[in-house]
């Protein structure tokens, strides 16, 4: 699909341009959201009990969808290159660990994680936080700068935070045009485009509404994925608020037949939390999102709790902290 | 010189108006000592029927008004009683043989009872009613509601008193009434309706039928769009098969007792009503 | 493989020490029947679990003796704080053995391991613990000071919830200060029985409970037995109406919990995604067996083809298998005849034209089982929209106003449940004063709690269990 299409398509819905006005007549005209019924859906899916074989595959699965995330401001070149060593050789002690989808960093330490993939690069992916990531607090052109920055550094992918300011003050026109022109700063030279994904920061919306109309402006606007959170902010991912996003990317794939992306990010740090991601993605959208395109996790300390289970799922008995590394 | 009295015709009340029984048959009402005093009319089972279709058709009027108002418009029948006290003094006088004062007290604790019975309208929600504490995110409340219709066996030994003690407390939840009379005792019961007549009540809140009890009441008993029995004075009838065929639909029946006045008169044909709504702040 | 196709999760049995056959509970022990046993099977494989005695008459007037004796020389005499003591102790008891518990209710009666484990069992307790607090508070019951309790009750319960109800009629009826006789549903006896091992671990004084087990054939002299002063039922509609009619001119206090058609009303403003969970909770949760089922859907005309490609995306998803596995959504039906009947209005449904759509799923070999069906283009004269199926059967039909709406709702002769889906907070008020049902959920279903009343208009019965109300009824109160 192409971006013209995309954009035709979005201002069909909206019908008419992306105005506060007109993006307010369609995102309020959404059924809204009952919290206690969406909260209730959620912990029933928690309540799956996956095991043997099925968790296996969950784990591995896991390990392959998450977006190795290290987002500091004592970020250091050194800690780059140990965070991708880690994507590259989760298990040193078990080759057959599949690798992460992607490593997640801050635009300035792009390059290392791109010389550190080296051979790797293409197999894992590079992702960047921009749009002045976490607050996103400064003006349109420094965002943009930002992104288009590290999209030249060589970033396959785009994490972007949204407006929240404006989106709660109703400002829907300006969150849209933002994540637009994000999109096209997205764009490399060769015409292609570094993948975005739009962070509501649902921590800061509050509302389950304000969660679902924030997913429908993400993908309306040309988000790639819709993403939780920057971590930075509490609450980060929960089930119930990634449950809802994932029905929006259901429901926009039965309106459109076009496949948006979740990345539930922050907080999630058990296999156990992270397997029931899994089934609610699989039992919502469907097994078909269970892929790096479609499904992230944003993590850094969930990789090391998933690598002590599969060498439980593979010894029989229970690892310790001392058997995986940190990065 | 004596002035030649001017007699009243004692028909049925059904849907506001006083029809004779669709039967023609009237029957002889006399004082306690045998004189005649009227010709009440006989109720067949077609007036049941009328009656109840009244009846229906004033439910969600009367229940749906506010219970201030009912409440209100309650006290004004004790007004109106009031100020007929004396013609229903003497009709007591006539067809019970009750001494005046006997008659009077009747008369006077009738309009009493009344009173009573209008105050509670907006007040015997809250309690019976409840907030219900139930572990989870939700608001939850349970609210009496009024049966429907409730179809009444007027106590037979007494003339307003009784009458007034199972009709008044079954319209202050909402329920509108058909109610039969004393066979022997129905004067006062007339009068009542012409009260009814000129007060505020609505048509068809209140239906009076006068006759055999015995024959009318199976065929109350038995109706599918009666909610409620109350066999307050149908002691003497074969009440036990009336209640077998209230058990056909299910009808919240009172066996026959002596009535006094208390609450679970009025909660007797209700229905608690539970609701439960989400409560997310988010 | 596929991920949906979870590896089987079995809960295991290794919990439950069942014994090869079950006797009566009369005056505290266990005691051979005077009928022939009959065999208790697990619905989900045809299995026998256990064989259970058959309660005669004169079982019965002993169950009945032993309750009467209880209550005149002990419970009766005993103080509220010590009734509650006892209930205490016994809601502790179900909490310690919540999970034997669940493996047997779902073992005996096909239901999901997942319900039992987590609504059925928590109730259980939660009832026996908020009942407990009461039996010293009687006086703020309301129905004036140092209300008399009503002496023995014969309780009679169905098959759907078969430990829940259980604790539904005892629970009340002990703080009040009666005893009881309970007579299980003959397909579900085995937790009441182990109920009866709880009540002598507890200590409880012999007599106070008595269970007895059998049929329809022991259930009619119980409810019938002269010296029984209260009888409380939870059935069918027909069963409830036999039981008005034979307790007619007697004083015998009686509270009945009956069918239901119940409307699942959704406005076009509906929150979708929590309503289509409420519809499938309505309606699908222990597999439709439940008087309160949410087994009408009206939904506005203008969000029916989207509330019903919705709802059958979402029940393709649902998991049907054996009760014990924690992922099993929908289980087995609880007996042959029970299936039989399910199948049998189905048929009619189609045969009076409504379309049929069940969701593709596999159907074990043996056991009872009936995958779930949704009947579209239902009208309001169709048997389906107005007999109780009491299976995974949903007929939708629709609506245009809030008052067709309510129309269309309350034309029924039953009245036991409704619901309200719109995101309309005074919508939601004012439809749910007009609705002629006892219990009415709002963007919800299917909710249930020991302070709660619940409880049927019309035909759905009379009396209301649960919260204050549920032991007033146990209780002499006055209508004079």
């Amino acid at each position: 699909m192409t971006e013209i299409v995309h954009a035709d398509r979005a201002l069909a819905l909206i019908g008419g341009e992306p105005n506060d006005a007109n993006l307010r007549r369609y995102l309020h005209g959404i059924p809204g959201v009952d919290a206690v019924g969406l909260q209730q859906r959620a912990a029933g899916l928690g309540t799956r009990s996956i095991k043997t074989t099925s968790k296996a595959w969950a784990l591995d699965r896991i390990i392959g969808l998450i977006d190795l995330t290290t987002l500091e401001g004592a970020d250091t070149p050194g800690k780059v290159r140990s965070l991708v060593a880690k994507a590259v050789t989760p298990d040193p002690g078990d080759l057959t660990c599949p690798r992460v989808a992607a490593v997640c960093v801050y635009g300035d330490m792009v390059p290392h994680a791109v010389q550190a993939l080296g051979a790797a690069h293409g197999e894992i992916a590079v992702a960047a936080v921009a749009t002045a990531f976490p607050s996103g607090r400064a003006s349109r052109s420094i965002k943009l700068e930002d992104t288009a920055d590290a999209v030249a550094a060589g970033a396959d992918e785009i994490d972007m935070v949204i407006d929240r300011g404006a989106f709660l003050a109703g400002r829907y026109g300006q969150v849209f045009d933002e994540i637009a022109a994000v999109k096209e700063a997205c764009r490399r030279a060769d015409g292609t485009y570094a993948h975005l994904k739009v962070i509501l920061e649902t921590g800061e919306l509050n509302t389950y509404d304000n969660v679902r109309r924030a997913s429908w402006l993400g993908i309306l606007a040309g988000g790639d994925f819709i993403k939780t959170s920057t971590g930075k902010v509490s609450p980060a991912a929960t089930l119930p608020v990634t449950l809802l996003m994932l029905e929006v990317v259901r429901d926009w794939y039965r309106l459109t037949g076009h496949q948006v992306g979740v990345k539930p990010a922050g907080g999630i740090r058990t296999s156990k939390d992270a397997i029931k991601y899994l089934v609610t993605v699989a039992e919502t959208a469907g097994e078909e999102w269970l892929t790096p395109h479609l499904f992230r996790f944003g993590a850094s300390s969930l990789l090391n709790d998933v690598l002590l289970q599969r060498q439980k799922v593979a010894t029989g008995h229970y690892s310790g902290p001392d058997y995986v590394t940190i990065d | 010189m004596s002035r030649l009295a001017v007699p009243k015709t004692y028909k049925l009340y059904i849907g506001g108006a006083f029809p004779r029984s669709e039967s023609g048959r009237t029957y002889e009402i006399t004082s306690a000592k045998g004189a005649f005093l009227a010709n009440a009319a006989k109720a067949s089972r077609k007036d049941a029927r009328d009656a109840v279709v009244a009846a229906r058709a004033a439910v969600s009027g009367w229940s749906g008004a506010t219970a201030y108002n009912r409440g209100q418009v309650l006290y004004r029948i004790a007004e109106l009683l009031e100020g007929r006290r004396e013609q229903f003094v003497a009709e007591i006088v006539d067809v019970e043989g009750a001494s005046a004062a006997k008659a009077t007290a009747q008369v006077d604790a009738a309009i009493d009872r009344w009173v009573w019975y209008a105050g509670w309208a907006d007040k015997y929600a809250q309690v019976v009613g409840n907030a219900n504490p139930v572990a989870g995110p939700y608001f939850n409340i349970s609210v009496p509601e009024p049966s429907g219709v409730v179809a009444i066996v007027a106590p037979q030994d007494s003339s307003l008193l009784g009458l007034v003690s199972v009709v008044a407390p079954a319209l202050v939840a909402g329920n509108t009434v058909v109610v039969v009379a004393s066979q022997r005792l129905p004067l006062s019961a007339i009068s009542l309706s012409e009260v009814l007549a000129t007060s505020d009540v609505p048509k068809g809140v209140v239906n009076v039928l006068t006759g055999s009890p015995a024959e009318i009441t199976p065929w109350l008993a038995s109706h599918a769009d009666v909610n409620g029995l109350d066999l307050a004075g149908a002691g003497d009838l074969d009440w036990v098969d009336l209640q077998i065929a209230a058990a056909d639909t299910l009808k919240r029946v009172l066996a026959p007792e002596e009535v006094g006045q208390s609450l679970g008169r009025i909660t007797a044909f209700t229905e608690t009503k539970t609701v439960w709504h989400t409560k997310g702040l988010i | 493989m596929t991920f949906l196709d979870y590896a089987p999760a079995p809960e295991s049995q290794a919990v439950l020490h069942l014994r090869d056959e079950y006797g009566l509970f009369i005056g505290g022990e266990f005691r051979a029947g005077g009928g022939t046993p009959f065999a208790s099977i697990n619905p989900a494989t045809e299995k026998q679990i256990a064989m259970i005695a058959h309660a005669n008459e004169a079982d019965v007037d002993a169950a009945v003796a032993a309750a009467r004796k209880a209550y005149t020389t002990t419970w009766s005499k005993l103080s509220g704080s010590d009734r509650g003591k006892y209930l205490f102790r016994i809601a502790r008891l179900l909490q310690e053995r919540a999970r034997e518990l669940a493996v047997a209710e779902s073992l005996d009666n096909g239901k999901p391991i997942k319900e039992s484990r987590d609504v059925d069992v928590p109730l259980v307790a939660a009832w026996f613990f908020y009942y407990a607090g009461w039996a010293d508070k009687l006086d703020h019951v309301g129905l004036g000071a140092s209300p008399a309790p009503r002496g023995v009750a014969a309780q009679v319960i169905p098959w759907n919830f078969p430990l829940l109800m259980l604790a539904w009629k005892i629970a009340p009826a002990l703080a009040a200060g009666n005893t009881v006789v309970l007579k299980p549903a003959e397909t579900t006896s085995l937790t009441a029985l182990l109920f009866a091992e709880i009540v002598q671990q507890a200590d409880l004084p012999p007599g106070v409970v008595n269970i007895i087990t059998g049929a329809g054939d022991s259930g009619v002299p119980l409810v019938g037995h002269p010296d029984v002063d209260i009888v409380a039922f939870t059935g069918s509609t027909p069963v409830g109406r036999a039981i008005a009619k034979s307790t007619a001119g007697t004083r015998k206090k009686v509270i009945l919990e009956l069918g239901g058609k119940a409307a699942n009303i959704v406005f076009d403003d509906a929150p979708i995604d929590q309503a289509i969970e409420g519809i499938v909770n309505g309606i699908f949760f222990n597999q439709g067996h439940v008087c309160c089922a949410g087994s009408r859907l009206l939904v506005q005309e203008s969000v029916h083809d989207e509330v019903v490609d919705r709802l059958k995306a979402r029940l393709s998803t649902l998991r049907l298998g054996d009760p014990l596995d924690k992922n099993t959504d929908i289980g087995a039906i609880n007996s042959a005849a029970q299936l039989e009947r399910i199948r049998t209005l189905s048929d009619v449904g189609e045969a009076e034209g409504a379309e049929r759509w069940t969701a593709a799923c596999e159907i074990p070999a043996n056991g009872f089982w009936f995958a779930p069906t949704i009947f579209d283009n239902v009208s309001t004269s169709h048997r389906i929209a107005r007999e109780e199926i009491f299976g995974p059967v949903l007929s939708v039909l629709t609506f245009r106003t809030p008052a067709e709406a309510i129309a269309k709702a309350n034309n029924t002769p039953y009245g036991l449940s409704a619901g309200i889906w719109t995101d309309k907070g005074s919508r939601i008020l004012a439809v749910a004063d007009q609705l002629r049902a006892g219990v009415i959920w709002a963007n919800t279903f299917n909710r249930f709690d020991p302070s709660s009343p619940f409880g049927g208009y019309k035909e759905s019965g009379y009396g209301r269990e649960g919260g204050r109300h549920g032991i007033a009824a146990y209780l002499q109160g006055a209508t004079k």
